[in-house]
């Protein structure tokens, strides 16, 4: 085989354009690294993940784990990692709530319904989250009254500019045992799915529909008796009072988070109450128009015809808005929320370890980002069309 | 057998009929509706009294220009007016050129530039003038385009090189005794949002096809490579990446090279873009029939010549809207680069709120870049439509 028949080789020229293209990236990375540890030997830095044992010494704000200035870069990165997941996971589940009636009331028959619903997602999706966030931090909330002058909600519910206070529950002396009675409720409800399915796979003919009720039945009988034994509820409400300067329980949003979680489900609320509507309109009218002539009422139709196959269009726009809220969670820093990006800032300030730090944040997002997608797509595979 | 008398509906047109149409069919309906006018009451009553009695609007007049070009040189801010004649010129030669397709397009600006010279005159600044110049500008070319040889041709030219040129104009040079340099860290406002913009995206673009290319490559190594960056890019925040632009890319650089801050952003916004438009751009790739792969193999073109002949001209043209859409999320992402020190129109109401005579009007400044902010999204908006129209996305 002479050299001139190489190439004219297909197979060959696909490796050698590989090969090539590899040699040019390693080239460049090689440049990139020696510059690197030139611009580092420069300013006498060296690479390495040896800090993060190293104490911290700032304050966090808030934090869902203890932490204390004198803990590690490691665990203030971890307070932060938590912050982040919590405002997104709550954000997600408000978001999806807030879209769905904000989508709906896009398709209201009612006019000012309707106008209400475009106004407000014409006016938020066009205007950047950012600006938005600090509207509600620095215009909004920031600018509530102080505690003493506390605007009240039902509830109740009291904002001020230190934080919003709202009602919440707490649990009593009986809490630890109705605990116990719960869990037995739980565990029959499976109990009861698995005698079903037994008893449906024996019968000959279809079991009665009745069965069903079961489920909800022996739960309730056995939370009854657990009422008989343990008379005092499990929870009480937990009422913010304000004592002296200050309200004492309840549940405190900090200004900083009640800011970033409104700002969050209200921007994202609206790009997913464009995809609810534009998922609805999508289903075919023939669909509802079979529905209707089949005698399912308007409600019928929707549940049992509209939704399930909107759904389908919906979920992977959804998903990627539900990405899209992760990720923008780390406009936090820009209101003083202490999220991952602003810890993971305040560390690369203090120890100068920009690598370092833009790596461990930049695997975190990738992480969530591409943990909430695979649930998702587990999610998608479940509702899509199995076709026959 | 009588004749069934039916009387004629009553309410079946005019607005009452519309409003028990529209507003009071069912029992729901009526709580509905009643719901929506308690809630607009309960917004509306407080901002209107906010607006008209204790709002300070004073801070928006005293820092319009700060708004608009920051702390770019007000010696040289004729600079900034020539690229808004120039503009003005190519809407006007476009709509003489185009007509129809670009009339739209050019009335609103004819509008908005009446709108700005009346409240000008309004307010008794010396700008009226300028905006005058424009709207007169405007109309010239459009007459000058009616008549021009060739005219499509050159008003394709002229908007090709007209980003460029603005660029040239802002930042000037060192050659030319008329344009001194301006330093890129005093361009700001309105002005710095739109060339982030501009540059994102149309620098995003080149990169976004070619990974897009890439990623439907038959050769796994830059296959898995493209994907690879294209998943890194969309997972993270674009605030990562800015960083990361920002701080990083100097250790990356050789030591003599250190980028201002704006080029770092610049640089970020790009890598950044290019991830997503190589998602919008492989969409049209995957929309591509095999017919015209096929029948480019029969004429006998290569694999690049297919690309590039075949390809790409027609899946650019179906993923226009979606590179639009990517366009105006970027305009809104560009007030990110705040949090890394430019002073774009976010950066400048921050700033704006530390002068000591102005605190405290947070709701009077934010509002104001909302709306700026807003309106140049219905702007992009209605010119995304009028291209879709124009190109009959959907209906070819």
């Amino acid at each position: 085989m002479n050299i001139s028949a190489l190439w004219r080789d297909i197979r060959f020229l696909k490796i050698l354009a590989q090969i090539a293209f590899i040699i040019v990236l390693a080239l460049a990375a090689s440049y990139l690294y020696f510059n690197v540890t030139t611009n580092l030997a420069r300013q006498g830095l060296t690479m390495g993940y040896g800090f993060m044992r190293n104490p911290a010494s700032f304050d966090i704000g808030e934090s869902y784990i203890p932490y204390q200035p004198s803990d590690s870069y490691g665990r203030a990165l971890l307070v932060g990692l938590v912050n982040t997941l919590v405002v997104s996971a709550l954000g997600i589940v408000l978001t999806t709530v807030v879209g769905v009636l904000a989508g709906v009331a896009r398709l209201s028959s009612n006019w000012l319904i309707n106008r209400f619903a475009a106004a407000y997602v014409g006016l938020i999706r066009n205007t950047p989250l950012l600006l938005q966030l600090m509207f509600w931090y620095f215009g909004v909330i920031l600018q509530l009254p102080g505690v003493r002058q506390a605007i009240e909600l039902p509830g109740p519910i009291f904002l001020t500019q230190r934080g919003i206070y709202l009602t919440w529950a707490e649990g009593t002396a009986a809490f630890p045992a109705w605990r116990v009675y719960i869990l037995i409720a739980f565990i029959s409800i499976f109990v009861i799915w698995f005698a079903l399915r037994s008893a449906r796979k024996r019968a000959t003919l279809p079991l009665s529909p009745w069965w069903n009720l079961a489920y909800l039945l022996i739960p309730m009988l056995i939370i009854g008796i657990g009422a008989l034994i343990q008379p005092e509820p499990p929870l009480r409400p937990f009422r913010p009072e304000l004592t002296g300067l200050n309200f004492r329980g309840g549940l405190r949003l900090t200004p900083e988070f009640a800011a970033l979680l409104f700002g969050l489900v209200t921007y994202t609320g609206a790009f997913i109450a464009e995809i609810v509507r534009a998922g609805i309109q999508a289903v075919a009218r023939g669909q509802v128009e079979a529905a209707r002539s089949l005698g399912l009422t308007t409600g019928q139709t929707l549940r049992l015809i509209v939704f399930p196959q909107a759904l389908r269009i919906m979920i992977p726009p959804v998903t990627s808005q539900y990405l899209n809220l992760a990720k923008n969670s780390s406009l936090a820093i820009a209101i003083g929320y202490p999220d991952l990006f602003s810890i993971a800032g305040t560390t690369h300030n203090q120890t100068g370890a920009a690598i370092e730090i833009i790596t461990i944040m930049m695997l975190s997002y990738l992480s969530i980002s591409l943990f909430t997608s695979l649930l998702m797509n587990i999610y998608n595979k479940r509702v899509q069309l199995v076709e026959r | 057998m009588g004749t069934l008398e039916v009387k004629p509906p009553v309410l079946a047109i005019g607005p009452l009929a519309w409003v028990r149409k529209n507003l009071f069919s069912t029992w729901y309906d009526i709580g509905l509706t009643f719901l929506a006018i308690w809630l607009l009451y309960a917004l509306l009553k407080p901002a209107i009294e906010w607006a008209t009695t204790e709002a300070r609007w004073g801070v928006i007049e005293a820092n319009l220009t700060l708004f608009m070009v920051g702390q770019y040189p007000r010696s040289q801010i004729g600079r900034v007016w020539l690229t808004i004649f120039v503009l003005a010129g190519l809407i006007g030669l476009s709509w003489g050129v185009w007509k129809n397709a670009a009339r739209g397009f050019a009335l609103i600006a004819l509008s908005a530039g009446a709108a700005f010279t009346l409240i000008a005159l309004f307010y008794q600044w010396d700008i009226w003038t300028q905006w005058l110049i424009a709207e007169a500008i405007l109309l010239i070319f459009y007459f000058m385009g009616l008549y021009l040889p060739r005219g499509t041709l050159i008003a394709a030219v002229a908007w090709f090189l007209y980003f460029p040129f603005v660029f040239l104009v802002i930042a000037g040079s060192k050659n030319i005794a008329a344009l001194p340099p301006v330093p890129s860290n005093l361009w700001g406002g309105l002005l710095l949002t739109l060339l982030l913009t501009v540059v994102g995206n149309f620098g995003a673009l080149p990169l976004g096809i070619l990974l897009a290319l890439g990623r439907r490559s038959r050769l796994p190594v830059i296959r898995y490579f493209s994907i690879g960056y294209i998943e890194l890019v969309r997972g993270v925040p674009l605030i990562t990446i800015l960083y990361t632009a920002a701080i990083l890319l100097p250790y990356f650089l050789p030591i003599d090279m250190r980028p201002e801050q704006v080029i770092r952003a610049m640089i970020g916004l790009v890598m950044f873009e290019a991830a997503y438009q190589a998602e919008n751009v492989r969409g049209g790739l995957q929309a591509i029939d095999r017919g015209q792969y096929e029948a480019a193999h029969a004429l006998g073109l290569n694999g690049s010549q297919t690309t590039v002949l075949i390809i790409l001209p027609q899946a650019l043209r179906m993923v226009i809207p979606a590179l639009f859409n990517s366009f105006i999320s970027l305009f809104k992402d560009t007030s990110l680069a705040a949090l890394i020190g430019l002073f774009e129109i976010l950066r400048i109401a921050r700033s704006i709120l530390a002068q000591s005579e102005w605190l405290g009007t947070h709701r009077e400044v934010f509002l104001f870049a909302f709306i700026i902010y807003w309106l140049f999204n219905l702007a992009f908006t209605y010119g995304n439509r009028r291209v879709e129209e124009a190109l009959g996305v959907g209906k070819r």
